[in-house]
């Protein structure tokens, strides 16, 4: 949905964000090497935007969530949130922040205990953060499952008794029972059928606008980040291709491997067949990236440079930012903040 | 693409038995064709049948509990239901050939690439070890392997998804089969990757003139991939065309539905519709129209008895009491 932002408050800011996973080998298991899962990565989040974070598998784009929501520890840059690093802050020192972000999961089967009644598991975060008293609890328990579209009757049921659609609608009135600003959905509709999509995806929609929440969207299915985001940041190999707003991105995307991510989707649009040339190779190792620019292995536009230089994201006006050697000059480098 | 058809499937109704009481009808009376060198597309969320409906044309329903109970699948003459054990043993991955959506599990990981692709060429065409290596590498380059003789002695783990899903496509093809069924073929790919496939298939349909059933859940492949569709919902067909038509004059309300709540990437919109409800459980039915308790049209009248097939417009077939001659429809899109 695209709404006017007047005032652009920044909720969220990452900068150079690193994380690396180590790759152990041999007899004593030392560390060999890196998986760069998220590898320098700046942007910020506005109050009350959905910024769409879009890649293929391998990208980094879930391990980037789980960083910004401190899940994993960052292996350098900082998260700044309200003006407050939370970068370094100790799990115990996070508790306050936990309460105002919270995730929505891929796979609505296995992110809820199968143990837990459906109002325990919707009450369970606020006895975590402890700000409510009992009956004030229960009640917001009906309130959330209203909210959501299920009926005070789904307390006492288990998870098994739902279908995957409704048990994302649980997840969702879980992650908003803190009363949250901040959520992020890490493929919350991707294991949905398409009917069933649209439904969550409007519910999502809802309650940004009732509880003035910012998400952060992260998704493999373009159409779907092109139909929430208000911004869609584009991730290739633990790094940022492109960022820019959703308008811009899609009807003019600057990034070579934007536009071949853009034209690979499949269209329903049978009146206008598109010749495609699809994009060569594979998706290279994360542990082993290419050097330069991630994408030149595959680009067909990659020249020399791109072999040995990486690109650093540059700013081509109105928010419109890309990491490619095709928009800066030879050298030096200027950039544009 | 002639009118001579390969593929002729009558009254299929394949059911499992859940228990003494209860019988889950996946597949629930259906008919459709292929004619030669004809993609046809099913399309159909989870729970529709349309895997089903792949699996009983190979005969690989797990019995018990699944059962063929009724029905016809002619293979270019061959009634298929009429075949010993044996001879579909025969039939299978040499007149039809299926693509499965997962290649990780489907391809066996102890075994490398150049014997398995091999398989059908030895079992099938009976060729000698040497002839087989030399035509399944001719097979691999045709997928697009750039490396074949170093592919043919490797393993399934060194592969990814995509390639593993190539050389699935060379096993498909090895025999030239009359048929090649793909069930989702691309739902597990990288949407770079899937093009990638997809554009593969189409090239191979050029070249080898096979006819394709294509299973999938996802209108953008079947608007890319396929000459005619059927949509399944709850079973039955509920709708069948050309891809043109079905795109441009969707007719069935679960159709229209259907594309209304798929967001497009060459679109907006600002909000997207959806359709109330979920998918009844297979051994349970509702009574009449199986979409009528999600349809917005729904009347008395659907609740009565299950709505017949119609042909409305030209090779344009629709389930739906509203185009059963008082000429209203739905209005769409």
């Amino acid at each position: 949905m695209s709404k006017e932002i007047v005032e652009k408050d920044i909720l969220f800011e990452i900068k150079n964000l690193k994380k690396y996973f180590p790759v152990k080998g041999g007899v004593l298991q030392r560390t060999v090497g890196h998986v760069k899962a998220v590898d320098d990565v700046s942007f910020t989040i506005y109050k009350g935007e959905t910024l769409g974070i879009v890649g293929e598998s391998g990208s980094g784009k879930s391990t980037l969530g789980r960083t910004i929501l401190r899940l994993l520890d960052p292996t350098d840059g900082e998260i700044i949130y309200n003006n407050e690093d939370i970068s370094g802050l100790r799990q115990g020192k996070l508790r306050p922040y936990r309460k105002d972000m919270q995730m929505v999961f891929q796979d609505p089967y296995a992110s809820l205990n199968p143990r837990m009644s459906v109002g325990e598991l919707i009450e369970e975060p606020m006895i975590v953060q402890n700000t409510l008293s009992k009956p004030d609890r229960k009640k917001m328990v009906v309130d959330l499952l209203e909210k959501v579209g299920l009926g005070p009757e789904a307390r006492g049921k288990y998870p098994h008794e739902f279908s995957g659609g409704q048990r994302q609608r649980i997840g969702i009135a879980r992650s908003l029972s803190t009363r949250p600003k901040f959520i992020i959905g890490d493929e919350p509709v991707s294991a949905l059928d398409v009917s069933v999509q649209s439904q969550v995806l409007n519910l999502m929609e809802d309650l940004q606008d009732e509880f003035d929440l910012t998400y952060l969207f992260i998704a493999h299915d373009l159409s779907v980040v092109k139909h929430i985001s208000d911004r869609v940041g584009v991730m290739y190999l633990g790094r940022l291709a492109e960022i820019a707003p959703k308008d811009s991105l899609y009807d003019k995307p600057l990034h070579p491997y934007t536009q071949a991510l853009i034209a690979a989707v499949p269209s329903t649009d049978v009146l206008n067949v598109r010749e495609k040339t699809p994009l060569k190779g594979d998706l290279p190792s994360p542990s082993n990236p290419p050097t330069g620019c991630a994408f030149h292995t595959r680009c067909p536009k990659a020249h020399d440079r791109c072999k040995v230089e990486r690109p650093e994201l540059t700013h081509m006006g109105e928010e419109h930012y890309v990491a490619c050697h095709l928009y800066t000059e030879p050298e030096p480098v200027v950039k544009v903040e | 693409m002639s009118n001579e058809r390969i593929l002729d499937v009558k009254g299929l109704k394949t059911q499992f038995r859940i228990d003494k009481q209860k019988v889950a009808k996946a597949v629930d009376g259906i008919d459709f064709h292929i004619n030669k060198g004809e993609t046809l597309a099913i399309v159909g969320e989870s729970g529709s049948g349309k895997s089903i409906t792949a699996l009983s044309i190979m005969q690989l329903i797990p019995s018990p509990p699944g059962k063929i109970v009724e029905g016809s699948i002619e293979l270019d003459g061959v009634d298929l239901l009429g075949l010993s054990e044996k001879q579909m043993t025969a039939t299978r991955g040499n007149d039809v050939a299926m693509i499965f959506q997962e290649p990780m599990t489907s391809l066996n990981p102890v075994f490398t690439i150049g014997t398995q692709v091999s398989e059908p060429l030895r079992k099938h065409k009976k060729l000698g070890k040497k002839e087989a290596k030399k035509q399944t590498i001719e097979l691999l380059k045709l997928v697009g392997f750039p490396r074949a003789e170093d592919i043919f002695h490797e393993y399934p783990h060194q592969l990814s998804g995509g390639m593993r899903q190539r050389a699935m496509i060379a096993m498909a093809l090895s025999c030239a089969p009359k048929l090649i069924i793909a069930d989702e073929p691309t739902t597990a790919l990288d949407v770079t990757i899937q093009a990638q496939i997809l554009d593969l298939m189409l090239d191979m349909k050029k070249k080898t003139g096979s006819s394709i059933l294509m299973i999938t859940h996802d209108l953008g492949v079947v608007a890319e991939t396929a000459d005619r569709v059927a949509v399944m919902y709850a079973g039955q067909i509920v709708e069948t065309s050309t891809v043109k038509e079905l795109f441009v004059k969707p007719k069935h309300p679960y159709t229209v539905g259907l594309l209304n709540s798929m967001p497009k990437i060459d679109q907006d919109s600002e909000r997207l519709e959806s359709i109330p409800g979920m998918v009844p459980p297979a051994h349970n039915f509702p009574q009449g129209c199986r979409f009528a308790p999600r349809c917005k049209h729904a009347m008395d009248k659907c609740t009565e008895a299950v709505p017949d097939l119609i042909e409305d417009g030209l090779n344009h077939k629709v389930r739906c009491v509203l185009y059963d001659g008082s000429g209203k429809g739905v209005t769409h899109v």
